[in-house]
């Protein structure tokens, strides 16, 4: 495979992850990125690493593939660059999930147990331990959930430390470079046409996030990767208030819901910094950037019926972003079967930071004919969800 | 009579123009300003506990100003909103052409009361100023120093006096009246230096500055704080700029040096003054988010960024206008004439009127005089020279200028929002507004990356985007606001 070239086509943090273990597997490597690396959804997101918010399936299995990845990449980060590690401000800090409703309580309780049969770690926490693990959590609570495998990091610091190993093993960026078309010979995609001239590999691996759906219908075999945008808020500085990842139990139906319309649930937690940052907010509206005030008072409401006492603390920004969203809420990784050399890694929706490194891996193992680490044939590309009919309409249907 | 509601946002000089006028074209005007009393930056009013016996003595234009703040403010269709915080613009969907919908906060930005509300316009007028520009140089984090606005707002508008032996320092104009002020408030002031070099501000100026400052009212102001600082002996040095505060645990010690046109130390020209305060401005900075938020466009120039607008002050943005500092640095008596024009134009009254004639022109003179300024008082490429590795960059969160480089030098690390999140640099409290324009000048030298394409839903990385453009509590973000009122009944204020 030595001598084998790859084009990423976008440099987010999947595009970071994938040309990582190409690059380290000794593959000619370039990743191509119209904006700077980095710098749209996974720059917008929260950091999850989170295996708590999924049921039984090939999403937690990847999940706990990905999981299990990070201390190592992370290892091997640090061996390369100290300050690229600790830029990834990786927080294994484990998450709860409070309900406050008695059938919250009923639903959290049964989804637990499938998780546990999955081989999850889901500890049931009382009252007390509850109080003492998040003093400031409310105490109208009907069930709460420890989850010690969930963990954070700082999504921009983490895909830099991973495109940086990828840049140290050979691979290129160019940034600045817009992929226009594809040059195909025989039905095989040999270049792509970009905005500073044409890009010729073996490969290409559509990256683009939730641009995704308009890049490959660029190239000519479109997928049905749509934009679902979610709002963040960002509070001042705080000493200490919030230790773990704290989120509602409605945010696992408002992951797994495909409403078109506002979705909120609270999850809370801090960074680094010491800023709490409270997402989340689900809606397809295409790419429209507009702050709507409505939603993040009904983000800001749920917080506060989880934190009560965050009431007083100013927010001093907000800031949205665009999920790459699929209808059947799976991730897009595989060979197309329409046009030879062209491979899809993506639609990991709200879970892609988390899901990145496990992506990259999978995708290695499929790209060398390696043993996987994992059955890949539920992210396949030609399953109804992906060439349905939104693949072939134009991205921006939902603005309409 | 227009029966147009028009929303000014900032009660400064071009804001309480901009009010003036609407009311005059017959609109019913909501007057809003974070201050609780009108006034804005140029005429601030001292604090009812302090009440000077005559602030006409440190206030220029103060009986005109005053004059019309009362016909405003008493106004039957004005609604006088103080202490008002616009904390987000909402803008309409796509097709529904009209101005943003405006959030508000009322009550004191300290109290727990503050009352959540919305305005729907039919035109909104931004008058929301600037604030001063300042460079970083080391030690410019020492409790001493301070940045020339602060310092003026501490002498005129709570009468503290900054420091008994102090260096003011930067460049432009308002090097002038800072001193002045803070002359009048007990100050020594030592020396007051403009970093231009004599030749840079008299090619800028082309002419002496007074003869065309006087076109637009400003040479007699200049002319007054001249003779000011003659009369106190405080010497006024071109080419010549703080480079460095020292001491320990706040200012003692300014190092100055004489400068080339480019802002480069001339080697061996420091010197160490001993001081107890120095204050700093390098121009100023519009205060951009609102008019972002709304989704004006901005026009670049030597200056920095601001508002584009048309003859009538009217901004890309349908129904939106803007006025003052936000559209160029042009001093009080342009701020005036835009805001009278956008205010005029926002009511919706004649535009073929004669008084408008003598306001545009005031308006051009204004403009002219703000690229002859930009042009005297560049800020000189050669200033990061003056940084070290561990000089404080972003003063919130203590981002250093090596963090800058380190960033600025990794590849995977350059676009705007990841190194911001990775050096944190203007994540703090004032939300880059110090810092902001020094980060992107930094990054756009230390970095050869190519700017980027434009992505649908991904705004382009500028600075002053702050979709929040106030703090705005959880408890008050989550409760329901009142509902908008397109026709807010006049209150007397």
């Amino acid at each position: 495979m030595y001598g084998t070239r790859v084009a990423v086509l976008g440099a987010g943090i999947i595009g970071a992850a994938c040309a990582r273990e190409l690059a380290l597997a000794g593959l000619e490597v370039t990743v191509v990125e119209r904006g700077a690396a980095a710098s749209a959804t996974t720059a917008h997101g929260e950091g999850n690493v989170l295996v708590s918010d999924k049921g039984p399936g090939p999403e937690l299995e990847l999940a706990r593939i990905s999981r299990a990845l990070w201390p190592e990449v992370l290892a091997r980060v640090a061996e390369r660059s100290a300050h690229a590690a600790q830029a990834v401000e990786w927080e294994p800090k484990g998450g709860i999930v409070v309900a406050t409703t008695d059938a919250g309580a009923r639903e959290l309780t049964r989804f637990a147990a499938d998780q546990r049969a999955a081989g999850v770690r889901a500890e049931v926490m009382d009252a007390d331990e509850l109080a003492k693990a998040e003093p400031h959590v409310t105490r109208e609570h009907t069930a709460a959930l420890l989850y010690p495998e969930d963990a954070q990091v700082q999504p921009a610091g983490a895909a830099a430390a991973l495109l940086g190993d990828a840049l140290a093993a050979g691979a290129r960026l160019r940034t600045g470079c817009e992929v226009l078309g594809a040059v195909t010979r025989g039905g095989r995609i040999t270049a792509v046409r970009t905005s500073t001239g044409p890009v010729e590999a073996d490969w290409f691996v559509d990256t683009a996030g939730p641009w995704a759906g308009e890049l490959s219908a660029r190239l000519g075999a479109p997928v049905d990767v749509r934009p679902r945008r979610g709002d963040v808020l960002v509070t001042t500085p705080l000493p200490p208030t919030v230790f773990h990842k704290v989120y509602d139990a409605d945010y696992v139906g408002a992951v797994g819901s495909s409403a078109e319309d506002l979705q909120t649930s609270a999850v809370v937690e801090s960074t680094r910094g010491g800023s709490v940052l409270i997402g989340s907010s689900r809606r397809r509206v295409g790419f429209d950037d507009r702050l709507r005030p409505e939603v993040l008072s009904a983000v800001a409401a749920k917080a506060l019926r989880l934190f009560p006492t965050l009431a007083g603390v100013p927010v001093t920004r907000a800031y949205g972003g665009f999920r790459p969203y699929v209808p059947d809420h799976l991730p897009v990784i595989g060979a197309d079967p329409r046009l030879e050399g062209l491979w899809h890694a993506g639609g990991h929706e709200g879970a892609g930071i988390g899901l990145s490194v496990g992506t990259g891996r999978l995708l290695r193992n499929l790209m060398l004919g390696e043993p996987a680490v994992m059955d890949a044939t539920h992210f396949r590309v030609d399953r109804p969800a992906v060439l349905g009919e939104g693949a072939h309409l134009p991205v921006s249907e939902e603005t309409a | 009579m227009t029966h147009r509601h028009v929303v000014v946002v900032g009660a400064g000089p071009a804001g309480l123009a901009a009010a003036e006028a609407a009311l005059g074209a017959g609109a019913r005007v909501t007057l809003i300003d974070s201050a609780d009393r009108p006034g804005g930056q140029y005429h601030r009013m001292l604090p009812e506990a302090y009440d000077a016996a005559r602030p006409e003595v440190l206030q220029h234009g103060w009986q005109a100003f005053d004059r019309r703040r009362r016909r405003v403010l008493a106004h039957s269709r004005c609604a006088w909103w103080s202490e008002t915080s616009v904390w987000a613009l909402e803008r309409p969907d796509p097709g529904h052409p009209g101005p943003p919908r405006v959030h508000v906060l009322r009550g004191p930005a300290d109290g727990g009361g503050r009352r959540r509300t919305t305005l729907d316009p039919d035109a909104l007028v931004l008058a929301v100023g600037a604030h001063d520009r300042v460079l970083p140089f080391p030690g410019w984090e020492l409790p001493g120093v301070f940045t020339a606005g602060a310092a003026q707002a501490l002498a005129k508008g709570e009468r503290v006096v900054v420091g008994d032996r102090v260096v003011v320092a930067g460049t432009g104009p308002f090097l002038l009246p800072v001193a002045a002020s803070l002359l009048e408030a007990g100050s020594q002031v030592l020396e007051v230096l403009e970093a231009n070099t004599p030749r840079t501000v008299a090619r800028g100026w082309s002419r002496r500055p007074w003869e065309l400052a006087a076109q637009v009212g400003k040479g007699g102001e200049l002319a007054e704080y001249t003779a000011l600082l003659l009369r106190h002996r405080v010497p006024y040095r071109l080419g010549r700029t703080v480079i460095e505060a020292r001491g320990d645990g706040r200012v003692e010690e300014a190092v100055t040096a004489r400068l080339r046109a480019d802002w480069s130390v001339v080697p061996g020209s420091e010197h160490t003054v001993a001081v107890d305060a120095v204050c700093v401005t390098h121009g100023f900075s519009p205060q951009l988010e609102l008019p972002v938020a709304a989704g004006c466009a901005l026009r670049t120039t030597p200056g920095g960024e601001f508002v584009a607008v048309d003859d009538d002050q009217a901004t890309s943005c349908p129904g939106v206008y803007a006025a003052g500092e936000i559209t160029g640095i042009a001093g009080a008596p342009a701020a005036r004439a835009e805001g009278a024009l956008a205010g005029w134009t926002a009511a919706g009254g004649h535009r073929g009127t004669a008084a408008l004639r003598a306001l545009r022109r005031s308006r051009d003179q204004g403009r002219a005089f703000a690229e002859r300024l930009a042009r005297a008082h560049p800020i000189g490429a050669a200033w990061p020279a003056w940084l070290r590795p561990e000089t404080v960059v972003c003063r919130c969160e203590e981002a250093d200028y090596a963090s800058i480089r380190r960033a600025a030098a990794d590849r995977a690390s350059t676009a705007t929002r990841v190194a911001k999140l990775e050096t944190r640099a203007g994540l703090g409290p004032c939300q880059a507004r110090v810092c902001g324009p020094t980060v992107a000048e930094l990054n756009a030298r230390l970095s050869d990356e190519p700017a980027g394409r434009p992505v649908e839903g991904l705004p382009a990385p500028v600075p002053h985007r702050r979709p929040i453009a106030q703090p705005i509590r959880l408890g008050e973000l989550a409760a329901a606001p009142e509902p908008p009122f397109a026709d807010p009944a006049p209150q007397t204020p």
